[in-house]
């Protein structure tokens, strides 16, 4: 079928049977990427470097791990303590499920910055928000498995808001334990989907970036790619840029794996779990915070649903929301750049999401039940009110007539 | 303006980070020297071997070190056959003799720890601790400077930490004794250091505080035994990285010099 243009005769054999070389070609090497991307972009190509690592510690840490209530954090310390480098995938594996969280959430600001989710980007821009909760849950499990204290009274806790479901809450609780707590049987599923997820989410990003190639890559200027001379192909150019910054990543990342690795993490979790003893607070993972924040929030019923329902809904709002923000941003301008006050918005927004993680960290006291609550409405404010107005309300800057008339003016920004 | 911003919301995340570790009751132990610490730290292997001591004279009595080997001990600077020695010195129940009993003349079957054994715990389970100790449990040590916020500062702090008399008007009840550090100040332990609690082989004076040190580095080691290669593979490995990214960099630069 493919007439196919490689000189190397294996390679032409079989491109010309299954053209997985001229799928190379046009997506990793010819592919025209805008030539004005700036570092955010990198943040993509970084958090697929970062799946694969996660993939390959978990496999090797799977084949050590024990996922037996009585068995699990002794089987873990045994991979800290006997297994070769055992203590060198673990914290791999600990300090990039933080690390994911850190590159995905730029990832998303960078889009909501440049505007990277408004047409012809929606389905891109969706499955993202398919794969920060494929990653959610993910994580939750994971955290589970090494069955410390917060393994458990997280689990506990968070599976526990499902009773907040009118009628049949608690049978669905019942139903996800397996039983009647967090006990045996919901560890051993909590790893067999722990170990499941990872190839889900290898599945949508292969969609995600499907969807990436058919529409390309947005850019700084926000303005479409008019003609070949706004683009460079994706090799060597981005390609050396990647590698570069995955250079600087990996420095970052390492140093915490060598020199605080349990930065990240609770003391608590050092504990073995003891259904016993409820710890004295009971803490998400940093990368939940902003979202527990939110759940917590309501402490107060909303019309006729009560305030443990209400809560839950706005914690899964929260992100679910996030999928219509294209219909939402009704601005004919894709990047914050040439909007002026969007671009105050979307800084206020990033800092609220800030303070939302910060009191999420907090004992549920004031002020900071009082603080929370302010962050929660505003957080959805900023996209059922403001965003909405803002993209009507205000005058974009005139938009560049292309990408290299933007940069032939300036380089930089 | 946009990199002022971004710095301080960095630095807000590491403080909204730092901040949801560091919330809790008693005072704060105060930041103490350990040679553990920072990108060099090392330990010091006398002092392991004295923490050692400490650990088996006096902690032993109460509490278990159930993750620890042995063998291990060889990584800390005992020859092997001083291993060997060390554990043959604690009873384990036997397997089943040859006519498949494992209690003769009502007594239970022992042998001798190997050197592959772990750390013989002093009671047979929690209730047995718990009995032994007017109803407080002992917990394991073995990972204990990694379960406590900024553990090596806290653990010192405690065992330094106790007060002859509460505080006018503390309610201090019956069998609890008052330390400073602990949460809620009323602690089950009796403060098992004191000046002069071990008498050291090496002739280091033996003050509380030097105990107190010794058994704190003991236990960061029990907590954290891959530390030094940790640390001697890190810095390897990100001035590895640190050359390569620089690479990438002059590389990037080199292919980027026509676009613009
Ligand atoms: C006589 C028995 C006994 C001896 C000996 C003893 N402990 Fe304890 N220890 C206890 C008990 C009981 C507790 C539990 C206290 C409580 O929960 O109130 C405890 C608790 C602790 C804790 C946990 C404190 C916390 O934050 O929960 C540490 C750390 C500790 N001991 C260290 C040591 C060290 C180090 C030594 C040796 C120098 C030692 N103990 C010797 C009985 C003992
Ligand atoms: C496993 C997690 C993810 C991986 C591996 C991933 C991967 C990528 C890659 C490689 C790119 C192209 C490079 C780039 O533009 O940075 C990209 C683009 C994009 N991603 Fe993701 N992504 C992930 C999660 C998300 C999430 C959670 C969202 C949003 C909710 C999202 C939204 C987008 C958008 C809108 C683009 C296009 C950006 C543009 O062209 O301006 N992604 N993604």
């Amino acid at each position: 079928m493919s007439t196919s243009s490689f000189n190397n005769p294996v390679v032409k054999w079989i491109d010309e049977r299954l053209p997985v070389f001229t799928m190379m070609q046009h997506s990793a090497v010819d592919y025209p990427t805008p030539k004005n991307l700036n570092y955010w972009w990198n943040f993509g190509s970084l958090a697929a470097f970062v799946l694969v690592i996660m993939l390959l510690t978990g496999i090797f840490l799977a084949m050590s791990y024990t996922p037996h209530v009585d068995h699990a954090f002794v089987s873990v310390e045994r991979i800290m303590r006997d297994v070769n480098y055992g203590w060198l995938l673990r914290y791999l594996h600990m300090n990039g499920g933080s690390m994911f969280f850190i590159v995905v959430y730029i990832h998303m600001f960078r889009g909501m910055y440049y505007g990277s989710y408004k047409a012809p980007r929606e389905i891109l821009w969706i499955v993202g928000v398919f794969l920060i909760l494929a990653m959610m849950a993910t994580a939750f499990m994971g955290y589970v498995l090494p069955w410390g204290q917060m393994s458990f009274w997280g689990a506990t806790v968070i599976t526990n808001l499902f009773s907040a479901i009118p009628l049949v809450g608690q049978e669905i609780v019942t139903w996800l334990w397996g039983g009647f707590s967090v006990d045996n049987p919901t560890l051993n599923r909590f790893f067999s989907l722990h170990y499941l997820l990872p190839f889900v989410i290898v599945g949508l990003v292969v969609v995600h970036v499907w969807a990436l190639h058919t529409v390309k890559s947005n850019n700084p200027t926000g303005v479409d790619i008019k003609g070949p001379e706004d683009t460079i192909p994706f090799h060597p150019y981005y390609t050396i840029k990647d590698f570069y910054g995955i250079g600087l990543f990996l420095i970052f990342y390492l140093a915490f794996v060598f020199y605080a690795p349990d930065f990240f993490g609770e003391p608590d979790n050092y504990i073995e779990a003891n259904p016993m003893v409820t710890p004295a607070h009971i803490v998400p993972e940093w990368y939940f915070l902003p979202f527990y924040a939110i759940l917590r929030a309501f402490t107060f019923d909303v019309l006729f649903i009560p305030a443990k329902l209400a809560g839950v809904i706005a914690m899964f709002a929260s992100i679910i929301l996030l999928a219509v923000l294209p219909w939402l941003d009704r601005s004919k301008a894709r990047s914050a750049r040439f909007r002026p006050m969007y671009k105050w918005f979307f800084w206020i927004f990033v800092l609220d999401c800030l303070v939302l993680g910060y009191i999420g960290a907090q004992a549920a006291e004031e002020p900071y039940v009082t603080i929370g609550q302010v962050a929660t409405f505003y957080y959805f404010a900023h996209l059922l009110i403001i965003v909405p107005l803002v993209s009507k309300l205000e005058n974009p800057r005139p938009l560049p007539e292309s990408i290299s008339a933007a940069v032939t003016k300036s380089d930089s920004e | 303006m946009r990199k002022i911003i971004l710095s301080a919301a960095a630095g807000f995340v590491l403080l909204a980070a730092g901040n949801a570790f560091a919330a809790g009751g008693a005072a704060v132990p105060p930041a103490k020297d350990w040679t553990f610490q920072g990108i060099f730290g090392k330990f010091d292997r006398d002092q392991l071997k004295r923490g050692y001591q400490v650990y088996k004279d006096i902690c032993a009595g109460c509490h278990s070190l159930r993750l620890v080997a042995y063998r291990n001990l060889m990584d800390i600077g005992f020859t092997e056959d001083e291993v060997k020695d060390i554990a043959s010195e604690y009873q384990l129940p036997a397997p089943p003799n040859d006519d498949g009993d494992t209690i003769v003349d009502g007594e239970r079957l022992m042998r001798a720890a190997k050197p592959s054994d772990h750390f013989v715990s002093p009671f047979a389970n929690e209730k047995a601790a718990r009995v032994a100790n007017a109803g407080a449990y002992p917990p394991d040590l073995s990972l204990m400077v990694k379960a406590r916020k900024k553990g090596p500062d806290y653990i010192y702090a405690l065992l330094t930490g106790y007060k002859e008399e509460a505080p006018e008007g503390f309610a201090l009840n019956e069998g609890m004794y008052y330390n400073e550090y602990f949460p809620g100040h009323q602690i089950a332990m009796a403060p098992p250091l004191m000046d002069e609690s071990v008498e050291y082989e090496d002739g280091t004076p033996a003050t509380l505080d030097q105990h107190a040190k010794d058994i704190v580095t003991f236990l960061a080691w029990t907590a954290s035994p891959e530390l030094e290669a940790r640390k001697s593979m890190g810095i390897k490995v990100l001035l590895f990285l640190v050359v390569l990214t620089a690479m990438f960099y002059a590389l990037k630069r080199r292919i980027w010099s026509d676009v613009h």
